[in-house]
This record gives C-alpha cells, structure tokens and sequence, in this order.
C-alpha cells in the first residue's frame, strides 16, 4: 500500500502556546482518514501546516513524497482544499467559480469549460449553472465548494467540515458525494460530527490539546476504549484515556 | 494566464455589485453636477468647472479604496482566499489581480468624470488628457490603502476605514469644497502633509497647462505612491506567508 501522507512530529506553536504537539502518523493513498477533536483541539491547525498555509514550528510531512517545508509549490500541484467556510467568489456565477478555479489550476479555455461541465454534472449542478453563487442555499453553496475543490482532480484533498450548517438531507448528499471520490482521491477530513466520521472514514485519528490520542478504524476505538458506542470511544479518548 | 484570470473575476465581483456602480461612478457625477449647478446661482472661483473637475476626479479615486478594502476583506472571511493560496498562484498574481482592475476603473472613472465635466461647460484642451493620466498616481494610493485595510481588517472594519474614514479624510483634506487657507493652522498643515490636497493640487495645474504649478505636489504624490504600494505588497505577502 502507498503511503500519500506521512506526518513526522509536526508540531505548531504560537509564543508558549502548543496547538499541535509533536504530531505523528501516516495515510495510505486512497484512504479516507477522519481527524476528531473538541473545538481548540488543533485539527485546523495540522490541516493548514499539511496544506502549507502555515509554516509548522518544529517536524515535517510529505505528501506523496513532496516535503511541505521544502517544497510548497509542489505540494500545491498536489492537493486541494475544501475550508470550513463556503469559500466562492459570491458575484460570480456556478460555472464562473468552477472555470475560475480550473483557470488557476493552468487550464486552457477548451479544458476548463469541459471540466465544468464534466464537474456541473457530477454535482448536479446544471440547473443552476448560471446563477450567481451568494444566492444558492447553503447546501448548494456547499456543494459548490466542493466541487471547486475537485475540478483540479488533486490527488489530495482536505475537507475541513464540510457538511457544518446542513439539515440532515444535505448532508447525506455530500457523504455520498464523498465517498464516490475515495476511489480516486486520499481525502482528510475533519468533522464534530461523530456519526459521519464513522459512516464515511476508513481510519480516525482523535486529537485532544494539540496531540494524536488515538488511531484506528471506529470499530478498533470502540474496542480500545471497551465502550458500548463510537460516541463513548470518543468521550473516552478526549477525557483523559490514550494508547500509544 | 492566472493574472488575467484573477483579475476578470475582480472585475465581476465589483461591476456586479449595483451599490459600487453608484458610488463609484454616480455619485461623483451627481457631485460634478450638483456644484456645477450652485457654480451657476452663486459664483465660486473654487467651483468653476476647470477647478472642481480635478477635485471631483481624485475624491471619486476614494472608492476605488473601498472597492478593493471590500473585495479583499471578503475574501479573507469567507475563505475563499485560503482556498487560492492552497493554488499554484503567486502573490504577484494576487497583487496584480486585485489592483489593475481598480486602476483601469479609476481612469475609466476619470475619462466619464471628464466627459460629464465637458458636457457642462469645460473646454477640451491637450492638457485634459496629461491630467486624466496622472490620476494613477492618486489611484494607486487608495488602491493600496484599500488593499492594506483589506489584508489586515475585518470587513467591517476595512469597509468602514476605507468607506466613511477615507472618503470623508479625503474630501475634508484635500481643498475641494473649501479653500483650505480659510481654515489654516493645524488643520492646514495637517491637509498638507497629506496627499490628497496635493493631488488635486496637481490635477487643476496640469489641466490649466500650468505645468510647472504641479510641483512639488507631483513629488507628495509620487513619494505617497510609492510607499504605500510598497507597504501594501509587503503586507499581503506577509499574510499570505503567515506563520
């Protein structure tokens, strides 16, 4: 199994304060790996050093075997990001957002409008094609994001809540959405939704202050912890109980 | 091929917003207009149509720090930035991106102030076309107060600096509606350390033909200009490189 992501003691620290603590684990390419956490936990945080928006304090990552210290462009070839906010150019239509972020990613004309329209369908998002993204719901902005995310077909994907704010339909459509893409894509996630990281992700990592407490499949942390449910694993993890 | 791209779609997101249209280009002209009009019931030398109309072009130049205060500071809020700096782009691609839309704005704004501005009365000269031309040095400097505001404020917080702050320093400041040595003292003074005075300053000497009456005001302005855009560049790299 190929490795896409491998995180050697990556640690963040803002003056005295560590928000990431000598972080260590690694992702198997195609995997669909779920990052838990209370607020303040540092999920963001690892996601932003892995995704080179932040420069980590101490430790290094590679993905794909591009180091994200040294080689940050190369990274940025590699991956894509889906953050907690919606994240569209709100007066720009549908298919303006996605010819926009397939332009950045080098498309020519001819590429970017079949990749839109390629993405336009995927996400059915035909029907609104043409109507400026701040006046979708938010579920359709959210899907829209989404998508924007994908039409560069990274090979890396970093989805920072992505269902936050949804009613319970919309956010079954996006898991189904996602996980069409863990066929093709190794995808990070982070969530406080405790029922999606265990209906979506093929491992979990919990994190707590700053540091990985546990790692394993929802069935493998339910069993660690000898709780009856996932939501007592977690409870169990982030409350003081650990593996090594 | 990204700076284009970037730059049509801040373009997009300013055009498409009718509040920006109107203050940007509406209500400049409605000034132009409004004072043209008093100019004609109650004769100023300040308000004569070739003294205002150098004044009107560089306050209607105060927007242009709005628009890009408020384009960037969105931005920022709704992520959409953190996404594009997870993107092969580049901060020259963003600086670019975002400043020549709004320069091209401020001379598009300039040639239809001084159209208006001939409709009603101006004389078409050769020195009309200097004096347009000059206005980037003006529009530089509020592009860039606006994409410093931008980089480092809420948007409420840059949208109301660069809204109700800047428009007002630059209209109370800068001579337009009021000869500032019927003021004088401490608040002349201030005016002078300022560019703004001088900007106009140096509009209504250039479109007199009276060239070598726009220095040293020429030299406030490009100096502000420079340091400005400097420290502008500076700071957006920093935030995008932020650690």
């Amino acid at each position: 199994m190929t490795i896409a992501i491998e995180v050697q003691s990556l640690t963040k620290k803002y003056d005295k304060k560590t928000v990431v603590d000598n972080v260590t684990f690694s992702i198997n390419a195609g995997e669909l790996f779920g990052l838990l956490g209370v607020n303040g936990a540092g999920k963001t945080t690892l996601i932003k050093m892995l995704s080179c928006l932040i420069k980590p304090s101490n430790g290094d990552a590679k993905l794909l075997g591009k180091n994200i210290t040294q080689h940050p462009e190369q990274v940025h070839q590699l991956i894509a990001v889906s953050p907690q906010e919606t994240a569209i150019a709100p007066n720009l239509t549908v298919r303006e957002n996605l010819e926009l972020m397939a332009g950045i990613q080098g498309l020519n004309k001819v590429n970017r409008k079949r990749k839109a329209d390629e993405i336009i369908m995927r996400f059915s998002l035909k029907p609104y094609e043409n109507q400026r993204s701040k006046t979708l719901s938010g579920g359709w902005q959210r899907r829209l994001s989404l998508a924007m995310a994908l039409i560069s077909e990274p090979q890396i994907l970093f989805l920072d809540e992505p269902t936050l704010g949804l009613d319970i339909l919309g956010r079954r459509e996006l898991w189904s959405l996602i996980k069409k893409l863990k066929e093709k894509t190794t995808i990070i996630l982070t969530t406080h939704y405790l029922e999606e990281a265990e209906a979506l992700c093929d491992r979990i990592g919990i994190m707590k202050d700053g540091k990985m407490k546990a790692i394993g499949t929802a069935e493998e942390l339910i069993k660690i912890s000898k709780a009856a449910t996932f939501e007592d694993a977690f409870v169990y993890f982030v409350t003081g109980g650990d593996i090594q | 091929m990204r700076i284009f791209l970037f730059a049509g779609r801040t373009t997009k997101e300013i055009v498409r917003d009718p509040l920006s249209i109107f203050f940007g280009l509406g209500f400049p002209i409605v000034l132009l207009l409004l004072l043209s009009a008093i100019n004609r019931s109650i004769p100023v030398t300040l308000f004569d149509i070739n003294e205002i109309t150098p004044g009107i072009a560089v306050f209607g130049l105060s927007f242009m720090g709005l628009f890009a205060a408020q384009v960037i500071s969105k931005d920022r809020e709704n992520s959409f930035l953190t996404r594009l700096f997870t993107t092969p782009m580049t901060s020259k691609d963003f600086i670019i991106g975002y400043s020549v839309p709004l320069l091209v704005m401020s001379i598009a704004q300039g040639i239809i102030c001084y159209i208006v501005a001939i409709l009603i009365g101006l004389s078409i000269t050769a020195s009309m076309i200097f004096s347009i031309l000059l206005l980037i040095l003006p529009s530089l400097i509020f592009v860039s107060i606006g994409l410093i505001c931008g980089s480092l404020l809420s948007e409420k917080a840059a949208v109301g600096i660069c809204g109700a702050l800047l428009t007002n320093l630059s209209a109370w400041l800068s001579g337009i509606w009021f000869d500032l040595d019927l003021v004088g003292g401490l608040f002349k003074d201030i005016a002078y350390l300022l560019p703004f005075v001088h900007a106009v300053a140096m509009g209504k000497a250039v479109l007199n033909g009276q060239y070598s009456a726009m220095f040293p005001h020429l030299w406030w302005v490009l100096g502000y200009a420079i340091i400005l855009t400097i420290l502008a560049i500076v700071i957006f790299r920093k935030k995008m490189q932020a650690d």
